[in-house]
């Protein structure tokens, strides 16, 4: 076999299996995240469907496909059917340039599981995660309703006010590790925990993180579906599988997330210790997806005005100072 | 707040001081960012997870015990140690629903004695006052436990044959204990009053 048509097979295997497993666990999350939630708030859970409610994914899911496709008589048809494909497929997309476990031998070959490693992969992530925003905002204007409306001048509100502050943070990370490529981010930490960025920029991971609970509608900042308030936002037109495929693009976003902070900040794929590498990332990308369920748990959400003030004057100033000094380090 | 033996908790006005100018604003946010607030809900949330003390019932499989006052479906109950209809046919009931939803037949038998024909209660009309178990001079008729009524007909329930103990399930029938009867638990319950300590 030649190079070239291995690495066609390889890239589509490679693709392939990232959508179909991602998939799998984002529907496993819902039933963790509803577990989760449920015993730190003092309840059960789903627990009626097989043995403590584990096949409530598979009534879920058969709810979802077999539910009737509802389009409003009075909505923008076009985009109102395509603004959840944007949604989940930019989660998927974005998810083409993580590098998610180490290189490992395989018939004679070294395969890299990243689906394509290009060196501007966290520009590449970053970017793609903002295209997905375009989904509810299409969805909730194109749905003629007023709450979809509020819903998509709230995701507004929500994308200029984090974006900012997940590209500066980001930036004093870059500047130390002189690379834009994840596998590089990764290999810069390989010299223990104490090589961690987490350690040099404390402050960049902070701002991250809150960016990254921004960009995944999570909770303190789900302002954009939040329930009490608005119905359910951008999806309350939609139904069945398009408002699924809202829900699956949430959580492959969510994963996104979690595999760009452990990559860029907690050491990536590196050995930790005696855990093999494979091990330690999904340790951390477990740690940092109950880290989404334990503060939607615990903290209430803030409104549309207080996500604005905290980002553009507390956050963006602190990583404004947060690159200089980093820059004055570097000097 | 604290507990305090005897004295009513009340609750006290905030009385902490809130920020005026944009100076003590802005320490307040400093200080409540440094002293971590968020991190403490984190932890309270964390211990309540790790306990796992759910107060959910699974509600068809487990069941509430009812208290001996409960006010349900109607029972009209049988004497234990002869199995005949405690129903003398007084009608006392009857007279004093208040929803008038409770019908009666009595005939006079051939030992002479009344006997109840047929016996229906209008659970459309009924308010469970419990006023018919309250004035039933022999037990009689008392208010049941069985609060899931779902059947195909909404004559079910109703009718005497539903409500008469079975002959058969005599030995399960348990004896009224006389309308208002406190729970066995109810002492566990109650907080004491001032002349108990």
């Amino acid at each position: 076999m030649s190079d070239v048509t291995f690495y066609i097979i390889e890239t589509i295997i490679k693709a392939s299996l990232v959508v179909l497993i991602l998939s799998a666990i984002a529907g496993f999350t819902t039933y963790f995240e509803r577990k989760v939630l449920a015993f730190m708030q003092r309840r059960k859970g789903p627990m009626h469907v097989g043995p403590h409610g584990l096949l409530q994914i598979a009534a879920d899911g058969i709810k979802l496909f077999t539910k009737e496709d509802i389009v409003p008589a009075q909505s923008i048809k076009p985009i109102f059917k395509i603004a959840p494909i944007i949604t989940a497929a930019t989660a998927f997309i974005a998810m083409a340039a993580v590098p998610f476990f180490p290189p490992f031998e395989l018939f004679g070959r070294t395969i890299h599981p990243i689906v394509a490693d290009v060196n501007v992969g966290i520009l590449f992530v970053l970017g793609v995660g903002a295209v997905g925003l375009y989904g509810p905002l299409l969805a909730g204007m194109a749905s003629n309703n007023k709450w979809g409306m509020l819903g998509a001048a709230r995701t507004t509100v929500q994308f200029v006010s984090y974006e900012v502050v997940s590209g500066l943070s980001i930036l004093a990370p870059i500047m130390i590790v002189g690379s834009l490529s994840l596998v590089e981010m990764n290999n810069y930490q390989s010299g223990g925990l104490l090589s961690w960025l987490i350690f040099k920029q404390p402050i960049a991971f902070l701002l991250f993180l809150i960016a990254g609970y921004a960009e995944t509608n999570r909770t303190p900042f789900d302002l954009l579906e939040h329930e009490a308030e608005i119905i359910n936002g951008y999806g309350t037109e939609y139904s069945g599988m398009r408002w699924g495929m809202f829900f699956i693009g949430e959580y492959a976003n969510m994963f996104t997330v979690a595999f760009l902070v452990s990559l860029v900040f907690l050491g990536g794929w590196n050995d930790f210790y005696f855990i093999p590498g494979a091990i330690a990332i999904i340790l951390k990308v477990l740690f940092l997806m109950f880290l989404f369920l334990w503060t939607r748990a615990a903290w209430p959400h803030i409104r549309p005005d207080q996500i604005m003030w905290m980002m553009w004057k507390v956050l963006m100033p602190l990583a404004i100072v947060n690159i200089f000094i980093t820059g004055l380090v570097i000097l | 707040m604290m507990e305090r033996e005897g004295i009513k908790n009340y609750i006290e006005v905030d009385t902490r001081t809130r920020p005026v100018s944009r100076w003590q604003q802005f320490t307040q946010v400093v200080r409540r960012s440094v002293s971590i607030e968020l991190l403490k809900g984190l932890k309270i949330v964390f211990g309540v997870w790790l306990k796992d003390e759910s107060h959910t019932l699974i509600y068809p499989k487990e069941k509430l015990p009812l208290g001996p006052r409960y006010r349900a479906v109607h029972k009209l109950l049988r004497l234990v140690e002869s199995g005949n209809e405690r129903c003398i046919g007084c009608g006392l009931c009857e007279k004093i629903c208040i929803a008038q939803c409770i019908r009666m037949e009595t005939k006079i038998d051939e030992d002479k004695r009344k006997e109840v024909v047929d016996y229906s209660i209008n659970l459309g009309r009924c308010i469970f006052c419990g006023y018919c178990a309250e004035v039933c001079p022999e037990l009689a008729i008392v208010h049941g436990g069985r609060y899931e009524n779902v059947s195909e007909q909404r004559a079910h329930y109703v009718l005497k044959d539903d409500m008469l103990t079975p002959i058969d399930l005599l030995k399960q029938q348990e004896e009224f204990p006389g309308y208002g009867a406190i729970s066995p638990d109810a002492d566990s319950k109650i907080k004491k009053t001032p002349l108990e300590y």
